[in-house]
């Protein structure tokens, strides 16, 4: 008897805790929305090697006392195949650190992050930060409900050596895609490595990188972004595209990469680039401090230039994404912790010292100083040109979580390797798209 | 009906203290071997991603797995594997220690012993790593190359569609040989040493020897060495993921890699049993010859 009194009295308990906070105005609910003052652990899984979301904590631990961190880290590579375990185990994280969303959300691994992004007002920031984390009802990415943050909003293009740029007679970065050719030709002439770039199974295949900034270049980005969302009836294999992947495969055989490449991990190309193997690389703002380290004064950057004459340059731009497990215990405080790396003065400017990236946040705040002479300078002018040009692409290799290992890094290995022209790049890897999204 | 009496009459407290002894090994066995393998085969009937909920397909996924050419290349892949990871180490084997059974008793043979067994305690995934710098383009391999002319031929070893899986399978030839060497060689201290003798006298030379006497009777040890280095093949995992990862172009993927691949990063668990209880299968199917082998010697 007493039993049952105890469970009739506590599901009444809870009964009246849910009509209060379904009565809860919504200004109410957003001063409840914080880390609170009680001792408090945040359960993390970040990724290795990547500082920015490790120095986040630090500060944010500085500066709420009772928040304390348990952080566990991994590759990218394991990353991707532990985060379905993570998400659905008896303990999963608060914080995670997302290399693919859409399934997850779908499969209702991830917290709805809507109800926060109303109390907080990130509805209000502007649009592309929030919706390549959005997903609809029907699966798909780029509207919709709020799944995921960014810690910041990194942008990808060239970086070029300065040095030697100039001894291929480059003056200013090429506003064409037909002078960037030519600039590639001349620095063949003279004897140099004109791209250097990684393409290595382990590291995945970063020849995706100038594939999809030609595709850019030479087509639309909306067609690039419906595929990635996985949009119904889009496909990758479309007249422009193919004339993108022809070009790169004319860049393949007119020896414009090194030709070892598919042995080529990512740190050895970027280790070989900073000792002058290559004029261009493409690459990430994310590698901003360590080029302004090792080849300081000497690296410079642009976004791919348009094919057009006085066309808008297009870049690939993602935000550095982070979740909250559905079953997370502190997720109040993880949306919490999203919302101050957007807005706190500090964290702004960890954001872009560290991260070499745009912070993200509302769009009246101003942009954290950068140190003089930095890279980060040129990649933050660069992607305010994106931003009010709205080109901006998330990545073809994150379409689907294994279109990378399975479709792009094996068919442009073996473009490399003269085993797989333009059109069967494209055929193979929409095939491996379809294959996938429709288990 | 009491008449049957215990097999063993007042041994039954030995019988209860054999069991007890035996329990801890046996249940250990059974939960994380014999349990895992009957799951991978029920999973390999069923449509799972993991976590939800599981729907049964039947034979779907092994239809799969061998309606699709890039699966089925994995398992190509391994049997070429095998003859870097099993027939090399295991004839270069047999001759090296025959060899030193011949020439080098004493202190050098255990010094040449100890060189060639090092690999083994090197943990694959290093000697992977270590492997992959030295096939690189400016690596060593390459470096010797050139310092000897042979600058045509220099190559990144693990990124080229023809000499990847080769490179792949030298790694393995590098850490098995002294495995198979070492067994073998201490197999043949323990063989009559006046069969040899006798063999001498008669004038047989070392091949003859070797033909003749060492090779029919370490017939057991080559199974061993046969079985082990075989599974070692097919069953790879840790040298081919370091080194290329399957690449490039899927010409080194092996069935691990590809299991790794659809059951973690595709979320595909029904296939990926079904893969891998195929290739338990392979497995048994190429290892029972040696078995044999090792009963009617």
């Amino acid at each position: 008897m007493k039993r049952s009194f105890y469970l009739i009295f506590s599901a009444l308990a809870v009964f009246a805790m849910f009509m209060a906070v379904a009565r809860t105005p919504k200004a109410v609910a957003q001063d409840a929305i914080d880390c609170g003052t009680e001792p408090i652990t945040l359960r993390g899984y970040f990724e290795t090697g990547f500082d920015l979301p490790f120095r986040l904590a630090e500060e944010f631990t500085k500066q709420y006392p009772n928040v304390t961190w348990d952080i566990s880290q991994d590759q990218f590579a394991n990353l991707i195949n532990a985060t379905p375990r993570l998400l659905s185990g008896d303990n999963p994280p608060d914080l995670i650190r997302l290399p693919t969303m859409v399934s997850f959300a779908n499969q209702g691994l991830l917290k709805n992050l809507d109800e926060y992004a109303e109390a907080f007002g990130w509805n209000d920031w502007p649009v592309p930060q929030l919706n390549q984390n959005r997903v609809a009802e029907d699966g798909t990415r780029g509207s919709g409900s709020l799944y995921a943050m960014g810690l910041n909003y990194s942008l990808t293009g060239i970086f070029y050596n300065r040095d030697q740029a100039a001894q291929i007679g480059m003056t200013e970065p090429p506003t064409t895609l037909a002078e960037f050719e030519a600039l590639l030709a001349a620095a063949k002439e003279a004897g140099l490595l004109p791209i250097m770039q990684w393409g290595s199974a382990q590291s995945g295949m970063g020849l995706a990188f100038p594939l999809q900034a030609l595709m850019a270049s030479v087509g639309s980005v909306d067609p690039i972004n419906n595929w990635i969302f996985q949009k119904p009836g889009a496909t990758i294999d479309t007249p422009e595209n193919l004339v993108a992947a022809q070009h790169l495969a004319d860049w393949i055989s007119n020896g414009y990469f090194p030709e070892d490449i598919n042995a080529i991990e990512y740190t050895d190309a970027n280790a070989r680039f900073s000792e002058g193997e290559g004029v261009f690389i493409f690459n990430g703002d994310w590698q901003n401090a360590a080029y302004d380290a090792t080849m300081s004064g000497n690296v410079g950057f642009f976004v791919m230039p348009s094919a057009e004459e006085g066309g808008s340059p297009a870049a690939m731009s993602a935000p550095l994404t982070f979740g909250i497990a559905a079953n997370a215990v502190n997720a109040d405080c993880a949306a919490f912790f999203f919302n101050w790396v957007g807005t706190n003065e500090v964290a702004r400017q960890i954001g872009v010292d560290v991260g070499g990236s745009n912070p993200g946040g509302p769009s009246g705040l101003p942009m954290p100083a950068v140190a003089e002479g930095s890279i980060t300078n040129e990649t933050l002018a660069a992607g305010s040109v994106i931003g009010e040009a709205g080109t901006s692409m998330d990545f073809i290799a994150n379409a689907t979580s294994a279109i990378f290992a399975q479709g792009w890094t094996p068919e442009l290995q073996k473009m490399v390797g003269g085993r797989q022209d333009a059109a069967g790049l494209l055929q193979t890897v929409q095939a491996e798209y379809e294959r996938q999204l429709s288990e | 009906m009491n008449s049957r009496r215990p097999p063993f009459a007042g041994g039954r407290w030995e019988h209860v203290v054999g069991w007890l002894f035996v329990i801890p090994a046996l249940v250990m066995y059974g939960a994380f071997v014999l349990l895992p393998l009957l799951m991978s085969v029920q999973y390999s009937f069923v449509r799972w991603n993991g976590f939800g909920p599981m729907t049964w397909v039947g034979l779907d996924n092994y239809i799969r797995v061998l309606e699709d050419p890039d699966l089925l290349g994995t398992i190509f892949n391994s049997l070429r594997l095998v003859v870097f990871f099993s027939f090399i180490p295991v004839s270069l084997g047999l001759v090296i220690a025959s060899i030193m059974h011949r020439t080098a008793t004493g202190r050098y043979g255990a010094l040449a012993r100890t060189v060639l067994f090092l690999p083994q305690v090197i943990p694959l995934v290093a000697a992977g790593i270590i492997w992959g710098r030295l096939l690189s383009l400016p690596g060593l391999v390459n470096e010797i190359l050139r310092a000897i002319g042979l600058d045509d031929v220099t190559r990144a070893w693990l990124g080229d569609f023809d000499w990847a899986l080769p490179a792949v399978g030298f790694i393995g030839v590098w850490v098995l040989l002294g495995f198979c060497t070492v067994l073998l060689s201490t197999a043949m201290t323990k063989l009559d040493p006046s069969l040899f003798e006798s063999a001498r006298i008669d004038g047989a030379s070392w091949f003859t020897e070797f033909i003749r006497i060492t090779v029919p009777l370490l017939r057991n040890e080559i199974g061993v060495c046969l079985t082990v280095t075989v599974i070692a093949a097919l069953a790879a995992f840790d040298i081919v993921y370091v080194s290329t990862a399957g690449g490039p172009g899927n010409s080194t993927a092996v069935p691990g890699i590809q299991i790794y691949i659809l059951a973690f990063t595709e979320q595909r668990i029904g296939p990926a049993s079904a893969l891998a209880v195929m290739l338990t299968a392979l497995v048994l199917i190429v290892i029972l010859p040696f078995q044999r082998l090792n009963r009617e010697a």
